[in-house]
């Protein structure tokens, strides 16, 4: 499909280490349109940041190790690319913008020449010239180009983020990675950060992987959202779906466990037990143990992924379609 | 019904480079026994200092605490040993609260030994009691904090404090480092245990949803002082002060109907050292006048609800 | 990746089930294992005494009387070497034993308590280090007289700062942690605080350099025998023994050569077995 500008196909990553294999991320189809924001939302060790890692080719490896699968840009397999050319694509293209802004940044050298250089590395353009677009980068993130000469930590930390988000938009990538980026933050700051990352994205058409654990930011942001599981997607579809008519028993799960403003129930309705293992996972439904209409043949074999609506993917034996 | 826990002009104020950093600046406040105070705050604010000076972890720079009709401002040796018997804390962070060379019975052992008055069985018994309350399983007694996830670390944490059957309990940010789906349970037995002892609870935290789950009362503290304070409900239904109204409209819902309007703030906090005496959020605020420059009082709207701002009255929701 | 190695870390709990994979710091320790042992049953393991001269068979080469053949004296040179292994093992074992103790003091009181105290130890022990260490040793050595004891001490002096700084430079990064807060919260008294919850937490770094440490102790031992400071005549000591052959290096190379492969041999162990354990107690520098 030309539209998409990001395709994952049953990409599976492992982590080998002495004594055991961790399965990180088991098969998983993703696909991302142009201009489009995907919300990729799970828990501690769900492998999202593997999948952003994966697509930016920086897992180390070993110990990670890349099974099998393809990740299309622009129709064009980046697993198969060699490290020379990814470097054309890494930071240029596709661009990553990490959790943490505290350590993001290398403290020794000022804001502005770092966002300069990442511009110079991939364009051909005098320093000068760098420099001039590096202030204007400063001045879209709202921040006066009069601090360019400023060193990181003279930053607060929303201030690091937005630094942070202008070197990762400095050379007006197709695809921006965003791994989490306002969990460090304040929620005010983090309101206002994830507004002026909507506003840049609408200006300058970029697309955005968008990595949380927070709905709420999901909800705010995102027109398409992948729930992952144990290195799953157990469920995809519009932020209509999801939102409205979330299917999978995880998905319901999670919504039920997050304490709600407008709700006086006394107690939260939390989902039993612990994550699988990912270096021991079950043979059937990964959610199987946790879930609460777990049937036998729940835990014999492992679900495929129906399309209970057009664009609204579940991977469980419970849903309509599959009974 | 008296008060169990009473603070007065609470202050704590810590010396840095560049002056007097005012952690916390006056504070005051009641609470009952089992009931749950939320205080909320962005980072910075001094709402964590606000829990360690009660507890005495550090020393308060002036103002008064009142436990049980008892002044313990400035306690003596024994009277603090008491004291930490009533009084107890759950930590932010299961990972580094607990000591990576302690098994998990030797940690909530710890204050049963401290306390020297059970013997070594008793303690054993105890121990087994603790962890059934809290729901760690008995094959993990002798397993070490890394080999457990982030959430029966942060059960460990709950027996320790539980550990001296104390009256109040300062719950420092403790579910903010755990996943959702762990999050509601850790709050759901922190909820259970409150209504089988009559726990009196000071629930710190940024999160605004779980305080207004948990809470009571929600005092919201910018810059070292309080704000505003009001019961759970009504801080919600009748925010007053400006603060509030951007921290509220700022929390990110899980849902994509009835999206309510942001404000966004301009600016980020500014330095708690030697701040000026006007009200604090003033560079901040929308509605800042010149009235602000001069100090804010603490102004009873109505019943039990507390607002520190001169223009509330003008603000229009 | 963090996640990842926390992970393993607990599959395979225990530092010597870590270090039981390292082949190399296995292969040190079996090393030192078994210099230790010849050490402590050198007059059972030496085919001669060491002091047994015998001037008509001085200077020889290998020989089946003599394995390793004869210093200038006639000495055996198996046996001195079996012998010598004695004042190396002591000079390491001892004088590193007492620098990290008295060096983890000063810095456990002086990170702990901060301010006045810590200034002033830490000011001295910078005008201590302001000298080269050897130099400093060689003061010493050279003050007290050349006797073992002696050597074990003016090493050991030599090493107290390191130590000093690296306990108080972990003291410093434990103590901030926040189970040392919860543990005064349940009316932990400050001794207990630094016994049970800093020092096992703080200790670790320490204990690799204290391994390391020896290897330099022995090394230092070995020099100051060289240069006539340290362990006195008969007595064999490798350093000594290669001093000795100096004037010999042409005709007899081997001379120098046995007592030199056996302090390298033994110096490299410990190092070996100190990075070794460095990795075993910290998971997370690996992988």
């Amino acid at each position: 499909m030309a539209d998409n500008i990001l395709e994952i196909r049953d990409l599976v990553v492992e982590y080998h280490t002495d004594d055991a294999i961790v399965h990180a991320v088991n098969s998983v189809n993703l696909s991302i349109k142009k201009g489009e924001t995907v919300g990729l939302v799970g828990e501690t060790g769900a492998g999202k940041t593997t999948i952003a890692r994966s697509i930016m080719r920086i897992l180390q490896t070993p110990p990670a190790k890349l099974c099998s699968g393809e990740i299309l840009f622009e129709e064009q397999n980046i697993m198969a690319l060699s490290e020379h050319d990814m470097r054309k694509i890494r930071g240029n293209k596709i661009a990553m913008i990490f959790q943490d802004p505290m350590t993001a940044l290398n403290p020794i050298e000022t804001v502005g020449f770092q966002i300069a250089e990442a511009i110079g590395l991939h364009n051909k353009i005098s320093r000068a010239e760098a420099v001039r677009r590096a202030c204007d980068m400063l001045e879209m993130v709202g921040i006066p180009s009069a601090r360019y000469d400023e060193y990181p930590h003279q930053f607060s930390g929303g201030m690091k983020q937005r630094v942070v988000i202008a070197m990762a938009l400095a050379c007006n990538p197709e695809l921006l990675l965003a791994d989490e980026p306002t969990t460090a933050l304040d929620v005010t700051i983090q309101a206002q950060v994830l507004e002026m990352m909507q506003s840049l994205k609408e200006r300058l058409g970029t697309s955005v992987l968008m990595i949380t654990h927070d709905l709420g930011v999901v909800a705010d942001c995102c027109q398409s959202v992948a729930v992952i599981y144990a290195g799953e997607i157990v469920e995809y579809g519009t932020a209509e779906h999801i939102f409205e008519a979330a299917t999978h028993p995880y998905t319901i799960g999670l919504f039920n466990s997050l304490p709600k403003l407008d709700s006086d129930a006394r107690r939260l309705i939390p989902i039993k037990g612990l994550m699988p293992d990912p270096t021991n996972l079950p043979t059937g439904c990964t959610f199987c143990e946790r879930c609460p209409d777990a049937t036998e043949k729940c835990a014999a074999e492992s679900p495929d992924v129906v399309e209970i609506a057009p664009g609204h993917l579940v991977k469980c034996f419970l849903t309509e379609v599959n009974k | 019904m008296a008060a169990l826990l009473e603070v007065n002009g609470l202050k704590k104020y810590f010396k840095s480079g560049s002056g007097m950093l005012h952690a916390v600046d006056d504070i005051s406040f009641t609470l009952e026994a089992g009931k749950t105070l939320g205080v909320v705050g962005e980072s910075g604010c001094g709402k964590t200092t606000l829990g360690r000076t009660i507890l005495h972890l550090t020393d308060p720079t002036d103002g008064e605490i009142v436990f049980e009709g008892k002044d313990i401002s400035n306690p003596t040796k024994n009277e603090l040993k008491a004291m930490r018997e009533e009084m107890q804390i759950i930590f932010q962070d299961p990972y580094s609260s607990l000591n990576p060379r302690m098994s998990v019975s030797t940690a909530i052992m710890e204050p049963l030994v401290l306390q020297g008055k059970l013997s070594k069985a008793e303690i054993r018994d105890e121990v087994k009691t603790l962890m059934d309350t809290v729901g760690i399983a008995k094959r993990f007694e002798n397993a070490y904090p890394h080999e457990l996830d982030g959430g029966r670390r942060q059960r460990i944490g709950i027996a320790r404090a539980l550990a001296l059957k104390p009256k109040f309990i300062v719950c420092d940010e403790p579910v903010s480092a755990l996943d959702v789906s762990i999050q509601a349970q850790i709050i759901n037995l922190m909820l259970d245990l409150q209504e089988e002892r009559g726990l009196a609870y000071m629930f710190v935290t940024h999160d605004l949803s779980v305080v207004k789950y948990i809470s009571n009362d929600i005092m919201v503290m910018y810059l070292g002082q309080m704000v505003e304070k009001a019961p759970a409900d009504e801080l919600f239904t009748n925010t007053l002060h400006p603060y509030t109204k951007a921290l509220l409209s700022a929390i990110p819902v899980p849902s994509i109907r009835n999206k309510k309007e942001r404000i966004i703030m301009q600016g980020e906090i500014t330095s708690p050292i030697n701040p000026k005496p006007g009200c604090r959020f003033m560079a901040r605020c929308p509605y800042a006048a010149e009235d602000c420059a001069a100090p804010q009082v603490l102004e009873e709207h109505s019943a039990n609800h507390f607002v520190a701002c001169c223009k509330y009255k003008t603000i229009k929701n | 990746m963090l996640k990842k190695s926390k992970r393993k870390e607990r599959k395979s709990s225990g530092v010597w089930r870590r270090l039981a994979k390292n082949k190399v710091a296995v292969v040190s320790l079996g090393i030192l294992i078994v210099v230790f042992l010849i050490a402590v049953f050198a007059p059972l393991l030496a085919p001669y005494s060491y002091e047994m001269a015998d001037l008509k068979h001085g200077l020889e080469g290998s020989s089946s009387a003599h394995l390793l053949g004869t210093d200038r004296l006639g000495r055996d040179v198996l046996s001195r070497l079996l012998y010598g292994s004695r004042q190396s093992l002591q000079m390491g074992i001892f004088s590193v034993t007492g620098a990290a103790v008295v060096g983890i003091i000063i810095g456990a009181v002086a990170g702990y308590y901060g301010g006045f105290v810590d200034n002033l130890m830490m000011r001295i022990l910078d005008l201590f280090q302001g000298i080269p260490m050897f130099l400093l040793t060689i003061v010493f050595a050279a003050v007290l007289g050349p006797s073992l004891r002696n050597a074990i001490i003016a090493i050991g002096i030599g090493m107290i700062p390191s130590y000093a700084r690296l306990m108080r430079a972990s003291l410093l990064t434990v103590r901030e942690q926040e189970f040392i807060e919860a543990a005064k919260s349940i009316n932990a008294s400050s001794p207990r605080i630094i016994i049970r919850h800093i020092i096992p937490n703080a200790i670790s770094p320490v204990l690799v350099s204290f391994t390391m440490g020896m290897g330099g102790a022995v090394l230092s031992g070995a020099a100051l025998s060289f240069i006539g400071l340290g362990v006195q005549a008969p007595i064999p000591e490798w350093g000594a023994m290669i001093s000795d052959a100096r004037s010999f290096m042409r005709a007899q190379p081997q001379l120098a050569l046995y007592p030199g492969i056996c302090v390298m041999v033994t110096v490299l162990a410990f190092n070996l077995l100190g990075d070794g354990l460095r990795d075993a107690l910290d998971p997370r520098l690996k992988n």
